[in-house]
């Protein structure tokens, strides 16, 4: 593994936008952005690909709605179908009105848990965690970008000078 | 960057000279701070009146329902009236947070966190009623779609009083998790200025190790926006399935099809109201008049007029159907609240109700900050009426003329009332010293549109920022920043202060005071500040001396109290 990493530090989000930019623009990788705050575009100018969180939360969904479905068929039509006030339960069909808060409910139970259970795992935030960021200021008003060192320590501090930085920091990871 | 734009005429959220910075150490100021004398007074007097609810809810428990002032014909009282009204108060914290950020409102941001707070802590009351009610509490799961022991017996998913169990859970949790998310950027800024070894173990573990990276930006923003996606239905199913509790009875006053959208206009109405009451006390008390300004109250209190004229609307057509129906049921069932014997009941609602929120027309009243308070109460003991109205009013004249009656409360009735007050209290002021109460991760992003300081910068036609290509500090570990003052300077400073003597003492960390970076240390030591001790002792006159010779961040050990953290971590 690259052991050495060079950290600048910036103290705007407009700088670190234009940094990013830059050093983008140099044909350098940079390796992670810490934000005390989510930088609108940051991600694009990164070349993040886009979270596909959304579309786990709609399949978790459709998940919940299908559970609720076979569960209330299950429960109301099929192994103890009740009359109730008059109406008999025969079919789920002919008695779905009933169902539908229940089937909304769990819809939503399903998409919004799930999803955030899976943020949380693949952002790997979790009790007892550590928090992995280089420097305590980067969620008070710190912006850091780090770049793996491949034998061009001073380019690269020299460019991240340029760019803006207000500190720079070379350690080992 | 453009998107940091705003029209000159919207007014700023955030008043003041305020940085990231700035911002960051408003917010964890009471967290960090002690409690005053007066929240002391407060909380005890809410941990009596919830412990006095304790009291009353073991009583019941044990002796049973019949404790409370319920009879044959109003079988339903103050529990279910207290149920619907917590349920209603905690309406506004999804709302705000959900709907308005679909809707973009940046004022949101300033009031969302506490406002979901609320939320939570009185959905958390709402449910105790009917698990009380229950009269065997440890059988509560039997509300739960479980096989069990007396053969194929299901709970039944026809009864609305299931789909409000199933609504009012899932409207917990999910309020729940969405108000958590929120939080663990802000639990990782306590944890990253904590001084104290506790306080920092219990905030990272809060935090669950939120560490900021660009990809937990890109998800944290989508998570959120999907879940206020999925809370916008969610919190209007809510109220509209705890209305069909009664809409769907045959009871004269409650088989209406009103109800449902007068019920979440009436929850939204009351529960803005409530957040007025909390917010218009915490902003004074925490000093966040900048965040929280007279703007956010004013925009509240149209709110509440607004949906206060919606639930008036509802009443007169309330009335209107009752007549136009020709049912001589339901037309009685009306008249007899107007001017039956609970008449007193139906126009404190009426007044409190439709009445106090047209004064939020004028623009002086809703600025007025004591004016808006006093509304907020008004507003909370009338949605307090109205549910009391449609349920006991509507059952105590019952079909057959025999069988009518009155209700008046036991004192259980009454002291379990009070111990869920108390119980909200005490929760909201737990939350108030221990969490941070702006979401400051949000407020942030706002800041440079919404802010007073950048809106001037942005009007004086002066950049927001300033790219300093080449002059900055340093780079690695071992240089520090150059002492650039004589010898003077420091020799006063160390006087002051007392010298650092390496035979007898041993040199502290300094890095574990907030504002004090590796750096900062380096050129401390090189003055010959080593200990805690020495940086307790220092005061304004030491902090200008300290700026004079190092030149970097002037201000910033007064800010961060530098001595008076210093001296915590000297006694520990």
């Amino acid at each position: 593994m690259a052991s050495k990493v060079i950290h600048a530090y910036y103290n705007d989000d407009d700088v670190l936008m234009h940094a990013v930019k830059k050093v983008k623009d140099a044909k350098h990788h940079i390796e992670e952005v810490y934000c005390p705050f989510p930088v609108h575009g940051l991600d694009k100018a990164l070349g993040l690909a886009p979270t596909r969180i959304a579309i786990t939360s709609f399949i978790y969904g459709c998940i919940g709605l299908a559970i609720s479905i076979v569960m209330m068929d299950y429960i109301m039509i099929q192994d103890w179908p009740m009359d109730i006030g008059g109406k008999p339960s025969f079919s789920y069909l002919e008695n779905m009105p009933a169902f539908v808060p229940i089937m909304f409910e769990l819809t939503v139970f399903f998409a919004a848990h799930l999803m955030v259970i899976t943020f949380y795992l693949r952002s790997r935030l979790w009790p007892f965690k550590e928090a992995e960021n280089p420097d305590v200021r980067t969620t008070d008003d710190h912006f850091v970008m780090e770049l793996a060192i491949h034998d061009n320590e001073k380019e690269l501090k020299n460019l991240l000078i340029d760019t803006g930085a207000v500190e720079i920091n070379v350690s080992e990871k | 960057m453009a998107s940091h734009y705003e029209a000159p005429i919207r007014k700023p959220l955030v008043l003041g000279d305020k940085s990231y910075h700035d911002v960051t150490v408003d917010i964890a100021a009471p967290v960090e701070g002690r409690a005053n004398k007066h929240w002391w007074i407060v909380f005890s007097i809410a941990l009596v009146a919830f412990l006095w609810g304790v009291g009353c809810i073991i009583y019941t428990i044990s002796t049973g329902i019949g404790t409370w002032g319920l009879n044959k014909t109003v079988n339903w009282a103050w529990d279910i009236t207290n149920f619907v009204w917590w349920v209603g108060i905690g309406h506004a914290g999804t709302l705000i947070s959900a709907v308005l950020l679909l809707f973009r409102q940046k004022w949101r941001m300033a009031i969302n966190r506490s406002a979901e707070a609320m939320t939570i802590f009185s959905v958390i009351q709402a449910a105790l009623f009917p698990v009380i009610h229950m009269g065997r509490p440890w059988l509560a799961y039997w509300v739960v779609p479980i096989p069990n022991q007396f053969g194929s017996l299901w709970v039944n998913f026809n009864s609305p009083l299931l789909w409000d169990v199933f609504a009012i859970s899932t409207y917990l949790s999910v309020s729940m998790v969405f108000w958590w998310t929120g939080l663990l950027p802000d639990f990782a800024m306590i944890r990253d200025r904590a001084v104290l070894p506790f306080q920092k173990k219990i905030y990272s573990l809060l935090s669950f190790g939120w560490t900021g990276r660009a990809k937990d930006w890109q998800r944290f923003e989508e998570v959120s926006l999907v879940l206020a996606g999925l809370a916008t239905p969610l919190v209007l199913s809510v109220h509209t399935i705890v209305s069909m509790d009664f809409a769907t009875a045959v009871i004269p006053g409650w088989h209406t099809t009103i109800f449902p959208p007068y019920f979440v206009a009436g929850a939204v109405f009351s529960g803005f109201a409530m957040v007025n009451t909390l917010l218009i006390i915490m902003r004074k008390v925490c000093h966040l008049e900048a965040y929280i300004t007279v703007q956010h109250i004013e925009l509240m209190n149209i709110v509440i007029m607004i949906t206060g004229s919606i639930v008036g609307c509802a009443y007169i057509t309330e009335l209107f159907m009752a007549w136009y129906s020709g049912v001589e049921y339901e037309q009685y069932a009306f008249l007899n609240r107007a001017t039956g014997p609970y008449w007193w009941a139906y126009w404190a609602m009426m007044s409190c109700n439709v009445f106090s929120p047209q004064f939020m027309w004028f623009k002086k009243l809703r600025t007025s900050i004591m004016f808006s308070f006093f509304i907020s109460i008004i507003v909370n003991i009338g949605m307090w009426f109205e549910r009391f109205v449609i349920i006991v009013t509507s059952l105590h004249r019952d079909y057959l003329p025999s069988s009518w009656s009155m209700f008046s409360p036991t004192f259980i009735d009454i002291g379990i009332f009070i111990g869920t007050i108390g119980f909200f209290f005490v929760l909201f002021l737990l939350y108030a010293r221990t969490f941070p109460v702006i979401a400051q991760a949000e407020v942030k992003t706002i800041l440079k549109s919404s802010g007073e300081k950048y809106k001037k910068l942005r009007e004086a036609g002066k950049p927001l920022y300033q790219i300093n290509g080449g002059s900055v500090v340093k780079e690695n570990v071992e240089a520090a920043a150059e002492i650039k003052s004589d010898e003077m300077d420091v020799a006063s400073l160390l006087d002051s202060i007392g010298t650092f003597d390496s035979s007898k003492d041993t040199a502290d960390d300094l890095k574990m005071v907030k504002g004090i970076g590796p750096q900062m240390e380096k050129t401390l030591n090189k003055i010959g500040i080593f200990t805690f001790a020495q940086v307790s002792r220092m005061t304004e006159k030491e902090y200008n001396l300290l700026d004079s010779i190092t030149e970097s961040f002037p201000g910033r050990a007064q800010r961060d109290d530098w001595a008076g953290q210093a001296k915590k971590l000297n006694n520990k």
